[in-house]
């Protein structure tokens, strides 16, 4: 009993974090068709940012705001500069791509504070556990549970009640009509892009304790991420949300239950899923 | 002076071996980074079967690498040091793990591709992980020891008979691939890169055909891996990283998909540029490779074997 | 039973009916057109019939044997060709390769590795007189891409005539080819073999008129009526149909 506890506690705490960091990844294959390698080099941009900041004096939660604040704004010249070339390009060529600007992003960060691992030190209050009376709970999984289902109601209301979220709606569903209907989708593509490179952040920082941030991190995590996205289905935000979540559960109970075959088990489930769904459990087929 | 395919394709592999006799001499003391980039080579050259020329992209050509690697290194430990006995083992297993999975990947598309055959690499990475009594695990397969070659050719301390060795293995497939390229395989191949619908529609079963395209360049890669285990005499579980699949295609894309020599120029231009980088710092390398994938995609998507038409365009004003 | 039969063709995606009952007849030498109004269902009975969908009921019969179970491209190796997009063509490869692949594998020697694809004289001999029946000769060497729309349906008939099928299905011949050149397209109809059953389907009324010697009208997935071309002008549902909604 206690064991499943843990598991769903931390399952569910770490599929937050992989939805916080795979959704961005998800909007922008679904409504620009890209194939982004690069997007985990947001995720950890945020951490790297947070942990910088943290270094120079400034409180957990500032540094966290000003971490995703920095993400954004980095992300927009990529995406005017680099990304709006690349939803062009043939699959090949975008994996290709956005595979050098990870690399690129790689570089940078080794560059400017090493290849050694960058904690990101979590305030007293995160460090401490809530005590259930038959076991406790760590305030650290609360807030990221907590923080992951703030993210998710407020992109429903911001895809569901605001002219921007009907615009990328009629974006993602019709590509060519929406630019005929005169909708701006440059700039929903480069509002999107962004909005994205910012959850990542967001997910980098609050998730560092579980996936620790360091230059190399574009490229280890950058599987899982997409592993998100491809069960999820491409576009969906629903699809984006119960993979994460069901995928943080199964890795956290095959890494509780079954030590040896966590990654074998992972992968399989994976590949079943995707064999009988190719597009993912909400994808649409288009493609 | 106008040159037919035949004659342009007879030069080519003329300078090629050139290229290899003169580095032969010229670098001795680098023989062991030579055998490297020719296995490379080999490696790239079944991603152009697959990519190039059949349009199939796939991030996972590791996980083919990686299973001749290992069947060749078990075989020589366990049943004959043979080494071309080794080579035919390492294609058979790159060839059976291609159909293999295959049967299951050749149906997806996109993303789900790549991700599949990304998954493949990272399921056998784990496997062989695990099955540390046959593989040595974390710890790598030792204790490969290689006969003479055809029993008259024993492989020196230097590397020059592993040099030779991987030199002509690599002729043979580029000759192979040649054949191949101008059959009516080939041509078949193109047709499934050009229009899957249209090859329907005149009768060809497309799925199978990308298996059997597939598994072919299976058979190529396996022999890479077999090659690799051979020289080296050690197989550890980094044959199955994401990283050898990633760079190979950026060495194919580099120099030129589905024309063949490209992936050969591709691969020594990288692998050398790496080499004198990776020297000073390992992630400053990543500052080089980064823009220089950057450039490829966006200024010379051909390769760099496409420069001299792009410019020959550009001068005669676009014919 | 010689020819192409389909026997109360049903075929619905959840409650919409795409095709309903259809049952028709196409025997070799006929010069059939499929005609009605944009969402009649014409394109779902090509698919159903090419393979590319599955019927929910009904039977499919090639010379009396029931296809329905083939799949795409084994409905080619029957003797099942079709026309569709010239967007699908190989537009990188040259007009002499496009004509080769079909040609090659019609003689199931797609697969050979070991021998070049352009020195089997049978088959490039082959290869030269479809391009000359098609006035291809003077573009063989060049890519498909660089040709005119035109020429590109040629291409694609050419192609699919090389496949030597008992039923060919046009699908819109005429569809992106500017009226100047569709000259070009009618001839290639009418010397089309005389034994070859053709099935059209065209939005074009007047090359419908011009080459076809039967017409089938289909409204909403269901046959309305069949007949020559003086009685399915001389019908009035049909006139109503036509005049009512647009006229071509």
């Amino acid at each position: 009993m206690n064991t499943f506890l843990s598991i769903l506690v931390d399952g569910i705490a770490y599929g937050m974090i992989l939805f916080m960091i795979s959704v961005g990844l998800s909007v922008t294959m679904g409504l620009m068709r890209v194939i982004n390698l690069a997007h985990g080099g947001f995720a950890m941009l945020g951490g790297a940012l947070a942990h910088w900041l943290i270094a120079a004096g400034l409180d957990y939660w500032s540094a966290m705001a000003l971490a995703v604040a920095g993400t954004m704004l980095i992300a927009l010249p990529l995406e005017r500069l680099l990304y709006q070339r690349i939803y062009r390009m043939g699959e090949l060529q975008q994996v290709l791509a956005t595979i050098g600007i990870a690399f690129l992003m790689i570089a940078s960060v080794n560059l400017w504070l090493g290849s050694t691992i960058l904690p990101i030190p979590t305030p007293p209050l995160l460090r401490g556990a809530l005590d259930l009376g038959f076991r406790t709970l760590p305030y650290h999984r609360i807030v990221v549970i907590i923080a992951g289902l703030i993210v998710i109601a407020l992109l429903f209301l911001l895809i569901e009640r605001t002219r921007f979220g009907i615009r990328l709606r009629a974006a993602v569903d019709h590509r060519a009509t929406a630019s005929v209907l005169g909708i701006n989708t440059a700039a929903i593509y480069a509002l999107t892009f962004m909005l994205g490179a910012g959850l990542a952040a967001l997910g980098g920082v609050l998730g560092a304790e579980l996936l620790p941030i360091d230059a190399y991190y574009p490229l280890r995590y950058m599987v899982l991420f997409l592993t998100v996205v491809a069960v999820g289905g491409m576009g969906s935000i629903t699809g984006s949300f119960v993979a994460a979540l069901g995928l943080g559960i199964l890795d956290t109970a095959a890494r509780y239950l079954v030590p040896d075959f966590g990654t074998i088990a992972f992968y399989a489930a994976m590949m079943l899923l995707l064999t009988l769904r190719p597009h993912g459990l909400m994808g649409r087929g288009h493609a | 002076m106008k040159l037919t395919p035949l004659t342009k394709g007879l030069l080519a592999d003329a300078l090629l071996i050139i290229a290899a006799v003169v580095a032969f001499y010229a670098f001795p003391y680098d023989l062991a980074f030579l055998t490297r980039i020719v296995i490379m080579a080999i490696l790239v050259l079944s991603i152009d079967l697959i990519l190039g020329l059949g349009g199939i992209v796939t991030l996972g050509q590791a996980a083919l690498y990686g299973s001749g690697a290992y069947a060749a290194g078990l075989f020589a430990i366990h049943i004959s040091g043979d080494p071309l006995l080794g080579l035919a083992v390492g294609m058979l297993a790159g060839a059976a793990i291609a159909f293999l999975s295959g049967l299951l990947l050749m149906r997806a598309e996109g993303l789900t591709l790549i991700m599949l055959s990304i998954a493949v690499a990272l399921v056998l990475q784990e496997i062989a992980n695990r099955a540390r009594d046959w593989t040595g695990g974390a710890d790598g397969m030792r204790g490969i020891r290689m006969d003479p070659i055809l029993g008259l050719w024993r492989f020196d301390f230097i590397g020059q008979t592993g040099y030779i060795y991987v030199c002509c293995v690599l002729f043979v497939v580029l000759f192979a691939l040649k054949v191949l390229k101008a059959s009516p395989l080939g041509l078949m191949a193109r047709g499934i890169h050009e229009s899957p619908a249209r090859m329907r529609a005149i009768g060809a079963p497309v799925y199978q055909r990308r298996l059997i395209l597939y598994t072919l360049g299976g058979a190529i890669a396996g022999i890479a891996g077999a090659l690799a285990a051979q020289i080296t005499q050690l197989v550890s579980l980094e044959v199955f990283n994401f990283s050898h699949s990633a760079e190979a295609v950026i060495m194919l894309i580099l120099g030129g998909a589905g024309k063949l020599y490209g992936a050969i120029i591709g691969t020594v231009i990288f692998m050398v540029v790496h080499h004198l980088a990776a020297s000073v710092d390992p992630f400053n390398w990543l500052f080089i490779i980064g823009a220089l994938v950057l450039g490829v995609v966006f200024f010379v998507p051909q390769g760099l074997l496409g420069v001299p038409t792009a410019l020959k365009r550009l001068i005669g004003g676009g014919k | 039973m010689k020819g192409l039969q389909t026997k109360g063709l049903n075929k619905s995606f959840g409650g919409l009916v795409v095709a309903r009952d259809i049952t028709l007849s196409l025997q070799p030498g006929d010069r059939t057109a499929l005609i009605g109004p944009n969402g009649a269902g014409k394109t779902t009975f090509s698919n159903l019939i090419t393979g590319i969908l599955k019927p929910t009921s009904g039977q499919i019969l090639l010379d009396g044997r029931d296809i329905g179970g083939m799949g795409e491209a084994a409905r080619v190796r029957a003797g099942i060709a079709k026309t569709f997009q010239i967007t699908t063509l190989f537009k990188h490869l040259s007009v002499r390769e496009n004509i080769r692949l079909p040609i090659l594998e019609r003689e199931r020697r797609a697969l050979r590795f070991w021998h070049r694809a352009d020195r089997d004289k049978g088959v490039e001999a082959e290869i030269e007189a479809q391009l000359s029946a098609f006035n291809l000769l003077g573009l063989a060497d060049r890519p498909v891409q660089d040709l005119a729309y035109g020429q590109q349906r040629l291409v694609e008939m050419a192609m699919t005539l090389a496949l030597k099928p008992r039923v060919l299905i046009l699908d819109e011949p005429a569809a992106g080819v500017p009226s100047s050149d569709s000259h070009l397209i009618t001839g290639a109809i009418e010397a089309l073999p005389a034994d070859l059953a053709v099935l059209i389907i065209e939005h074009d009324m007047k090359l419908v008129f011009q080459v076809a010697r039967s017409i089938i009208v289909l409204v909403n997935g269901a046959i309305l009526t069949q007949g020559t071309p003086p009685e399915i002008a001389a019908n009035q549902q049909v006139r109503d149909l036509y005049l009512g909604a647009h006229h071509d």
